[in-house]
């Protein structure tokens, strides 16, 4: 493997950690869903949207990390997805927006908009944001309609002409809205993330009463998630792929998924993992345990990173174009130099640091003097 | 060119400004009153005293308000690359993606992760934990300035960077040149001085209220004393990295700074113009541009070149070029720009057909290992950008706009300067209370920092026009290709959202203070 395939695959494989460490913090999101439900008086939503507070700046933040580093990792990636299903990721961006103020708003007085509104505003989140960012996610697997052509920079006085990627279908994003499998996925996530608000909430807040509620209510999100994620990934396994062949050249492989998780055992064995902590997740929540997130959580990062690398790598096309199979990028065709990954590469060091703290606060932030 | 991509790249164009317009009404009070609570906290650890506690909890509770906010309409802009700018995204994305990532990984995690200590953490950590976090907050927020800047500054001044044929896109040759260009570094201390500068500004204002009311009389007092000082010296550095601006524009953006002057004809021993008022038909064609003007001789010329004899040149100069001085007719730019883009489309072409020997013919052009490449490089793509203007005028950005916001940059800029000396200077003599009108002032020239910081960016980015790379692309193709009444659908939609978030940020501010600190005890 020479240089820039290495670190391609280096650059892949930290996508799949930031995007999966996205899904797991996603809890934020599925525990704002649930404000109403589990908190039925003022002080006890009080005291659940107190306990997502101390943490919704992380999952924003994973966002925007998840971003930059793949745009600069990915660019070509960024271009097509976020320049052509462009309603579906300004409806995220609008989503993220109204739940960034509504913590540090609601309560103040002159907020202007009232305390029922912002908190209109984290239902809104909650509820939509892990489901469009599921369905986005999906599209990984069933491509977009696109095409790619680079030297569309020649063309000189051609109007819309010169621009690279272009989307074929007037839904800039949409479409992907009309395939049961991005639906599938995208509701999964936003049960995903319900069932580990549920886990969060029985991990963090002291109060038994709000607790039994987590606890009941973690059970049908969980059911939820098992039953349209097995849906979602038997059609996954039993879909045609696109694999790029010799020359870079693009074309379809029945059965890609399943081809690429017996010819990377490590990664079905990461999948298996991720599945089983997140049984166990589930098992330990209902019993009641703390420490059912620690499981949840693992269990999504590893899960979700070893579907990710499912569609990254093994010369798989991690972003198919329905439009036209030679515009799907594949980690080959839509990275950056290798001088820039490499630069990147000596950043990246600084992420167990930054992992590393994150942990003691959350740790400090949980002791009481 | 088709009318809709070109309403979709001026819709994009309108978002991007209204974007960045909102966050940074926000972003700059955040640097500076991060930096300005975190000295505050080390005083309170330091001393022991109950007194800097509260006062640092009071600005934190604004800080606070403040940040929200911040983060609200900055993730926006992060991804408007991608969704209005996608060419762009291509184009650069192997450079420009690089500082946003590293902005990620170093500066917001930091930030986020040790801002929940800063607000929650009160009683739950060690005071000197507390005090770690709050400058780590300090710290993560003015890195994540830092690489933003770098990467606003490449786009100003494109270096460390080779094009390649085979991807047709700009890439990284030297992270050094990117990360420490002269513009980079001089934009650096720049922005985060003169942010810097206005959350004192801010500081004292809100305690000059409180004076005038004559409550939290201490809290006010000292606040004043760290803020004003803070303020001047930041102030000064302003202007030092400003007029260096000056200087670096001159070389790399000369058409920016013509433009700031509203210098149409150029010349040795130019004046700097400090009042006036252009004529709206504009240029020096219809006669002076200028319907008075007061100058200070020979100061544009000192402040571009440090010498008081330089030549200048002007917009029509450098529009019709000067063989004598070295500089070339943008009509021969965009004839080589042209040639580029030519190279490019025979590329295409011969790729489509197969014809080896012509693909071999043209790689060999951008081959930067060749002589033959270098050269081509250095004296034809460095001009690609060009080859996409239908006229020679095209690269004249909007130049009242430019003239007017230089103007409102750098006067408040030295009002500030010596108003916050003033403050400074009476409160540490003791009269501040006294001096009801200087109070007056320092409370009404708040609104006026932020006027002047949004000039500041004004100033920069209109003045980059018609480039969203200098030389390299301009923004009429930079777009991406939807529809321009998608775009204009999410503008208004964003608007209406920023502007009432705007609102409700003010109303809880103007109410915070009002209701002052905690109770002491």
């Amino acid at each position: 493997m020479d240089t820039l395939t290495l670190l391609q695959h280096y650059w892949w494989l930290l996508i799949s950690l930031l995007g999966a460490s996205l899904v797991f913090l996603l809890f934020v999101q599925g525990g704002q869903g649930l404000i109403y439900r589990i908190g039925r008086s003022e002080a006890e939503r009080e005291r659940l949207v107190a306990a997502l507070g101390h943490k919704w700046e992380l999952t924003f933040t994973m966002l925007v990390t998840f971003g930059g580093a793949f745009f600069a990792s990915f660019p070509l990636f960024y271009t097509v997805s976020f320049g052509g299903a462009f309603y579906v990721w300004m409806a995220i961006l609008f989503l993220f927006v109204i739940q960034a103020v509504a913590y540090e708003y609601r309560l103040k007085p002159a907020n202007l908009l009232g305390t029922r509104v912002f908190d209109l505003f984290l239902q809104l989140n909650g509820l939509l944001g892990p489901q469009l960012l599921g369905t986005a996610v999906s599209t990984l697997f069933t491509g977009a309609p696109f095409t790619v052509d680079r030297l569309n920079l020649a063309r000189v006085g051609g109007g819309g002409e010169v621009v690279i990627a272009q989307w074929t279908t007037p839904w800039y994003g949409l479409d992907a809205l009309a395939s049961t499998r991005n639906v599938a996925l995208g509701l999964a996530v936003a049960l995903l993330a319900r069932m580990l608000g549920c886990q969060y909430f029985l991990n963090t807040v002291d109060d038994g009463t709000l607790v039994e509620r987590a606890r009941r209510r973690m059970l049908p999100a969980a059911v939820g998630f098992l039953l349209l994620f097995l849906y979602w990934f038997v059609r996954l396994l039993a879909a045609e792929g696109w694999t790029a062949g010799a020359g870079g050249v693009i074309v379809p492989e029945a059965y890609k998924y399943l081809h690429n998780l017996v010819e990377m055992p490590a990664v079905a064995l990461l999948l298996l993992a991720g599945v089983a902590s997140l049984l166990v997740s589930m098992w330990r929540g209902w019993r009641g345990r703390r420490d059912a997130l620690w499981f949840g959580g693992a269990g999504t990062v590893l899960a979700v990173m070893a579907l990710l690398l499912l569609a990254g790598w093994n010369d798989t096309a991690y972003y198919p174009s329905t439009a036209e199979l030679q515009s799907s990028l594949t980690i080959r065709n839509s990275s950056s130099g290798e001088f820039t990954l490499r630069v990147m590469s000596w950043v990246s060091l600084l992420i167990p640091f930054v992992a590393l703290y994150i942990r003691c606060v959350w740790l400090a932030l949980r002791r009481q003097r | 060119m088709s009318s809709d991509y070109l309403q979709t790249v001026d819709w994009s164009r309108a978002q991007f400004a209204m974007t960045a317009v909102y966050h940074w009404l926000f972003v700059p009070l955040t640097l500076g009153l991060s930096v300005l609570i975190a000295i505050m906290e080390t005083r309170y650890v330091r001393t022991g005293d109950a007194f800097w506690r509260r006062t640092t909890r009071f600005w934190m509770r604004l800080f606070g308000i403040n940040f929200a906010i911040g983060i609200a309409t900055g993730i926006i802009l992060e991804f408007e690359f991608g969704t209005n700018w996608s060419n762009y995204s291509h184009f650069v994305g192997d450079i420009f993606g690089a500082p946003l990532a590293i902005e990620g990984i170093m500066a917001f995690f930091m930030e986020s992760t040790f801002i929940a200590v800063m607000f929650f953490g009160w009683d739950r950590v060690s005071k000197r934990f507390h005090l770690a976090a709050t400058w780590l907050t300090a710290l993560g927020a003015n890195l994540s300035a830092v690489w933003i800047l770098v990467a606003n500054s490449w786009m100003q001044y494109p270096v460390g960077c080779t094009f390649d044929l085979a991807t047709v896109r700009n890439e990284m040759s030297s992270f050094r040149e990117v990360a420490c260009s002269p513009v980079a570094v001089n934009k650096i201390f720049h922005t985060v001085s003169s942010s810097f500068t206005l959350a004192a500004l801010f500081v004292v204002g809100v305690s000059a209220w409180y004076l005038l009311r004559r409550r939290e009389q201490r809290m006010a007092r000292q606040s004043i004393a760290l803020a004003s000082l803070f303020g001047a010296v930041c102030a000064l550095l302003t202007a030092v990295t400003g007029h260096r601006s000056g200087a670096i524009i001159a070389r790399v953006q000369p058409m920016k700074l013509a433009a700031m002057e509203g210098l149409y004809r150029g010349g040795e021993g130019l004046p700097l113009t400090v009042v006036g008022l252009l004529r709206p038909a504009g240029g020096e064609e219809n006669g002076d541009p200028f319907l008075f003007r007061i100058g200070v001789p020979r100061l544009l010329s000192f402040m571009s070149f440090n010498d008081p004899n330089a030549y200048v040149p002007g917009i029509d100069e450098l529009i019709e070029g000067d063989s004598v001085r070295g500089m070339l007719p943008v009509a021969e730019k965009i004839a080589r720009g042209r040639r580029v883009i030519d190279s490019l489309a025979r590329y295409r072409e011969a790729l489509r057909t197969g014809d080896e020997a012509a693909k071999a013919g043209i790689e060999a052009l951008f081959d930067p290992a060749t002589a033959e490449g270098r050269e081509f490089l250095r004296e034809y793509y460095a001009y690609f950008g060009y080859g996409y203007l239908e006229s020679p005028r095209d690269v004249v950005p909007d130049v009242p706009l430019l003239f007017y916001s230089f103007r409102v940059m750098v006067g408040a800029g030295m009002l500030f300067l010596l108003l916050l000396a003033v403050v400074w200077l009476c409160n540490r003599c003791g009269r501040l209370a006294g001096q009801r009108w200087l109070l007056r002032t320092a409370v009404w020239v708040v609104p006026l920092a932020w006027i002047a910081s949004q000039a500041g960016w004004a100033v920069a980015e209109v003045g980059r026009q018609p480039w969203v790379v200098q030389d390299l692309m301009p923004v009429t193709v930079a777009a991406s290709k939807i529809p321009s009444s998608s775009v204009s659908v999410t503008f208004f939609l964003f608007l209406a959202l920023f502007t009432v978030l705007l609102a409700a940020e003010i109303g809880i501010m103007l109410r915070q203070i009002s209701i002052g600190p905690e109770p002491e005890n």
